[in-house]
């Protein structure tokens, strides 16, 4: 009944364009940005935004950043855990050596540093496909692992190559290391969500991500048309690198504080990246918030539950998790291959013809 | 006498490649479930590690599943208090495989035939969350040794009779005796693998699905037997990656890391070549082990092998982007 | 979704009893690469809580209580523990595992609750002026470092002028910490450093062992953890490393690690803190009141292995801390702040560790504002594969402090620097 277009009327090109063409899924987004912005940062506590909300948003952004590459242009990368180590580093090198610049600026500056890391480790694509793609992009990961445990300029020559978020604010109010404020961590990090979000959004329905499409679909074809793969592959490697590098130094500034990067860089990051965007869906900015939130709660809620309510031991828990999150994730493909971006687009179209669905 | 320099090369060239044949036993796995489906099976290492899991459970009498009765029933149970031996054992660690390969194929890859490969490998990664969990439910998660027979250990004669070769520092090759088996049981494999292929009924199925589906099933070949028939097969040979590397490091959860060696292998080799396989793990073997004693140890500071058999597998592809001896990517619109 | 973890949340708070409690957080890791090595420690952490519950009705009358999370030695589930944990009234934690520790460090700091890394985490925390809320008392990496160097002083007279030490490290935060102070002891007392660096998770270390056999350093000493340890005295084993030259540290040191080698471990030796095997008498009251009565985190078949005994002396010292800080402030329910108080003037003596039946189980010592790392002090254990069991074979011992202090002042300047802490204790 309310879901619906009919009655509203675009009398404009420009209305006619815009992101949420039908006046429900509009105003479903106003009121989402609402709760997030004006209703969230007071109810929040400690809990909620370091455990749930603050890595739910980070991964959000990397998510996207992972499904431009991968969901739009079509070149799976198994590399994200390595970029966002270039983005943490690049964030803690430039918070150490210019402590009276924004944060906000150095966060910008990791992602454009990452964009650039990652345009390298893209060139291969322009001859590597597929699955030997993915794996090619394995060996950016380990490098850039082996790179930051090893040169003793990246964590500032410390005796263990531990880093360490210093102290830094945002309008006087802390946004980094440990006195900081649960709605301030939140509220940086929603900030970056909304404007990765919207730029990632217009980007992909523009004619960039028209042409990145047309790559995924048949890269052949797609030259034929007139699209150029260099310029198409190497932007989507760019700006993918540019919100992951974002990504990557929240998580360490904000989110963690303290990172090492075997530890919070390794493999399984980047696993987990790509885990997000399949389950949430491919090609689908949703997609790439609805995985991240899977991946996010659902291992907190399953412990909550398990151990916390039901009163398991620890370990049989933590075994359990990994046996429910593994079927979860089968059963949702066989049930929906495109993932929970398809299931809730399918919704929407059920919404739009009830109650007369025929 | 050869100079000393000279003779470690060749000392750390031969263990490259016993190192190589480990590796391409993993990979082999991996290249019999893509060849023949199409499934880029990343659960391939947790397979081994579940196998390798199931048979030292089978060997040493454990109840499946104690830790959860325990804590259900608040019963105390843990041993059967029996002893398999391990022939016996293997057999039926392989049956277990079979079982295992039978319910993947059933429960999960029939309701996906025709997906997108993305979509299949996104499968076989929640498989391996799955197989993680549940081995580590069954059997429990502490380091078990696995024994079953291998020596292990330097082979001291190979040491003794090369020893000649150098000067007062050399003290002969040396060449783990684990790694010589796992060689020899390697070339094995690969030997009854292309005679199953070749000669038999079932292998003859198999390459005719491997090379189109659909022109298999016309002639009456069906495909999920074909399809479990191979899921048995990278189960035995995880089950054998798993005695090896089990027998060298314990039984523990680090044994499904194993799959991340492999996948440079492949790179190298092609996902669809079983000699690729072979040829790639050696190349890998030998190119990360030469690579850190020339260059990796002395001058970076070591640790490079995890990515240097990345980046030889990078560089190679930029040159043959199907790999060493993958089909030959043939692209019409 | 968000009701329901509220309903949960709110579950827990019901379940756990009402009256006043002490809290202790146990992060433990019993899935993962490295679970063979955490769940005896959390064992061992959770049954000493236990024993004093059962058999003395808890610390000066309040009961304990046992928080367990499971971290999977994973920074992100460590951090989620920490907060989920941390509203309850949690006294001390122990975040065996250093990613974890660093991460606490400036957290648990600016929440007022105190962390107690003991045997690992930063080492340059045992400086009480810069690292108001972090203990590693009794002993650290350094200490760990110079205690190997030490040994094989006294192995061989007093001097190793010339001879080669290999180190042979996880390739982490956790395995570069001992590499400075062994740089410092090389000069000094004039032996040859090479360094070996695995990557995690350490089943492939043909390379390393190749290379030792190539060089023959005298003696090789290990920071290793998890499967490493294992390939590692295999891999010695194989190009018949003699053993007793080859020393690791405490995280090497345990049954999991030299069981798999069997015969050929023997002599294998590793420094530790802590006195090793089940002779206490404090072994026979948990088989009473704990392993007998069903109330056994384990399966009770782990007591006296070197990583139970390791959880089962934290525990120890927190207990003495939480006695200590009762003793300090007249009240039996004590709160985070007053266990800082606890923790800050702590004193282990022999006559009391006899008192609780673990005679000699780690050196006397004595905390104070300025120092939270002890006195340092290592022992030497020797494994003897034909019993199974690790013995001591040198008391706990003072480690060369001028070499280590100059570091810790160091490092500790430079973190107070970067976080701009001002010195306390003055």
């Amino acid at each position: 009944m309310l879901y619906r277009e009919s009655g509203d009327f675009s009398e404009t090109y420009k209305a006619d364009s815009q992101t949420f063409p039908i006046k429900f899924d509009r105003y479903r987004y106003y009121a989402v940005l609402i709760v997030a912005f004006l209703v969230i940062p007071f109810v929040i506590n400690d809990y909620w935004a370091n455990a749930v909300l603050v890595p739910f948003l980070i991964y959000a952004i990397a998510a996207i950043g992972l499904n431009i590459l991968t969901g739009y242009c079509g070149q799976v990368s198994l590399g994200t855990g390595g970029f966002m180590a270039v983005g943490a580093y690049a964030c803690y090198k430039l918070m150490t050596a210019f402590p009276d610049v924004s944060i906000v600026v150095h966060v910008l500056i990791s992602g454009g540093i990452t964009a650039a890391v990652v345009t390298l480790f893209g060139l291969p694509s322009l001859r590597i496909k597929g699955f030997y793609l993915a794996v090619a992009t394995l060996a950016a990961q380990f490098f850039l692992v082996w790179l930051f445990n090893r040169v003793a300029w990246f964590y500032n020559y410390s005796a263990s190559g531990q880093i360490n978020a210093p102290d830094r604010t945002v309008f006087g109010y802390l946004v980094t290391g440990p006195n900081t404020e649960a709605w301030a961590k939140y509220l940086i990090c929603l900030i970056f969500v909304t404007f990765t979000g919207i730029v990632a959004r217009n980007m992909t329905r523009g004619a960039l991500g028209r042409k990145w499409s047309a790559i995924r679909d048949m890269d052949i074809a797609a030259e034929i048309i007139g699209v150029n793969p260099l310029n198409a592959k190497l932007s989507a490697f760019a700006i993918s690198g540019f919100f992951i590098g974002i990504s990557g130094a929240l998580f360490f500034s904000v989110y963690l504080g303290a990172a090492e990067v075997g530890e919070a860089f390794g493999i399984q990051k980047s696993f987990l990246v790509l885990f997000m965007i399949i389950i949430g869906g491919l090609g689908s900015i949703f997609g790439s918030f609805a995985g991240a939130a899977f991946m996010v709660l659902l291992p907190v809620f399953l412990k909550n539950v398990l151990v916390g309510g039901l009163g398991w031991d620890t370990a049989l828990a933590a075994h359990l998790e990994f046996v429910i999150v593994g079927a979860l994730i089968i059963v949702f493909l066989i049930a929906e291959p495109h993932g929970l971006a398809q299931l809730w687009r399918v919704a929407k179209e059920k919404l739009r013809l009830w109650p007369f669905p025929h | 006498m050869f100079p000393d320099q000279f003779l470690f090369g060749v000392e750390v060239l031969l263990n490259g490649l016993m190192a190589g044949v480990l590796y391409a036993l993993v990979a082999l796995g991996f290249v019999l479930i893509f060849k023949a489906s199409g499934i880029f099976n990343y659960a391939q290492g947790v397979m081994a590690l579940f196998a390798a899991l199931t048979l030292v459970g089978i060997m040493d009498g454990q109840v499946p599943f104690s830790h959860l009765i325990n804590a259900l029933f608040g019963t105390d149970v843990h041993h059967f208090g029996w002893h398999v031996p391990a022939f016996a054992a293997i057999l039926l660690a392989m049956a277990v495989m079979v079982g295992l390969a039978w319910i993947v194929q059933y429960f999960i890859f029939r309701h996906l035939v025709g997906q997108e490969p993305i979509i299949l490998f996104m499968a076989t990664i929640g498989l391996a969350y799955f197989m993680e969990g549940f081995g580590d439910m069954m059997w429990g998660s502490e380091i078990k040794k696995l024994d079953v027979g291998i020596p292990q250990g330097g082979s001291f004669w190979i040491e003794e009779a090369t020893a000649f070769l150098g000067g007062s520092n050399f003290y002969g090759f040396f060449i783990d005796q684990l790694d010589i088996v796992a060689a020899v049981v390697a070339i094995i494999l690969v030997v009854l693998l292309v005679a199953f292929a070749q000669y038999t009924k079932q292998g003859r199925a198999m390459r005719a699905v491997a090379d189109d589906h659909q022109a298999a099933l016309s002639v009456g070949i069906s495909l999920s037997f074909i399809w479990v028939l191979v899921w048995s097969l990278a189960g035995f040979v995880a089950l054998v990656a798993g005695i090896m590397w089990g027998a060298k490091s314990g039984v523990q959860f680090s044994l499904s890391l194993i799959a991340l060696k492999a996948l440079p292998v492949l790179m190298l080799g092609g996902f669809t070549s079983i000699p690729g396989a072979i040829v790639g793990g050696l190349i890998v073997g030998v190119g990360e082990k030469l690579f850190e004693f020339l260059i990796g140890a002395p001058f970076l500071g070591g640790a490079t092998e995890n990515w240097f058999a990345y980046m030889l597998a990078l560089v190679f592809l930029v040159f043959r982007p199907q790999g060493l001896f993958g089909e030959k990517i043939i692209e019409r619109v | 979704m968000k009701r329901l973890a509220t309903a949960t949340v709110a579950a827990v708070m019901a379940a756990a009893p009402v009256m006043a409690d002490l809290v202790f957080p146990s992060l433990s890791y019993r899935t993962g690469a490295y679970a063979a090595g955490g769940i005896p420690f959390a064992d061992g952490y959770a049954d000493y809580m236990t024993l004093l519950n059962e058999r003395d009705g808890g610390i000066g009358g309040v009961m304990t209580r046992i928080l367990e999370c499971e971290t999977g030695y994973n920074t992100e589930k460590g951090v989620e523990c920490y907060e989920a944990t941390k509203g309850e009234g949690a006294l001390v934690y122990q975040p065996l595992s250093t990613g974890i520790t660093y991460q606490l460090i400036p957290k648990a700091t600016a929440d007022g609750i105190a962390i107690h890394s003991m045997g690992y985490g930063r080492t340059s925390a045992a400086n009480g002026k810069v690292f108001s809320n972090v203990f590693n008392y009794p002993a650290n990496y350094w200490n760990g470092a110079s205690a190997v160097v030490q040994h094989i002083l006294d192995v061989n007279g007093g001097d190793i002028k010339g001879k080669k030490i290999a180190l042979v490290y996880h390739n982490s935060a956790y395995g570069k910490e001992p590499i400075r102070t062994l740089e410092e002891l090389s000069k000094k007392h004039g032996f040859e450093l090479s360094l070996l660096a695995v990557d995690h998770p350490g089943q492939e270390q043909k390379s390393q062992w190749l290379q030792i056999r190539r060089e023959r350093p005298d003696y090789v000493t290990m920071w290793g953890w998890g499967v490493m340890n294992q390939v590692a005295i295999q891999e010695a084993v194989n190009i018949r490393f003699p053993m007793e030259n080859f020393i690791g540290v405490w995280w090497s040191g345990s049954e999991n690690d030299v069981l798999p080698s069997g015969d050929d471990a023997n002599g294998y030796k590793a420094v530790t803190f802590h006195n090793v095997g089940n002779n206490f008498p404090v072994f026979e009251d948990v088989k009473k009141h704990v392993v007998d009565t069903g109330k056994a985190a384990g399966a009770g078949d782990q007591i006296g292995t070197a990583i139970y005994n390791r959880g089962f002396y934290a525990a120890m010292l927190a207990a003495e801390a939480v006695r200590n800080a009762q003793a300090i402030h007249g009240v039996a329910d004590i709160t985070p702040a007053m266990m800082l108080d606890g923790m800050e003037s702590l004193e282990i003596t022999e006559a009391r560790m006899a008192e609780l039946g673990m005679p000699n189980f780690g050196p006397s010592f004595k905390v104070s504002c300025e120092n939270h790392g002890g006195p340092g002090t290592v022992g030497v254990a020797q494994w003897d594969a034909s019993s199974k069991t690790w013995s001591l074979i040198s008391d706990f011992k003072e480690t060369d402090m001028s070499v280590i202090q100059p570091l810790i002042e160091a490092d500790s300047a430079a973190f107070a620097a970067e976080n701009n802490i001002a010195e306390r204790c003055n």
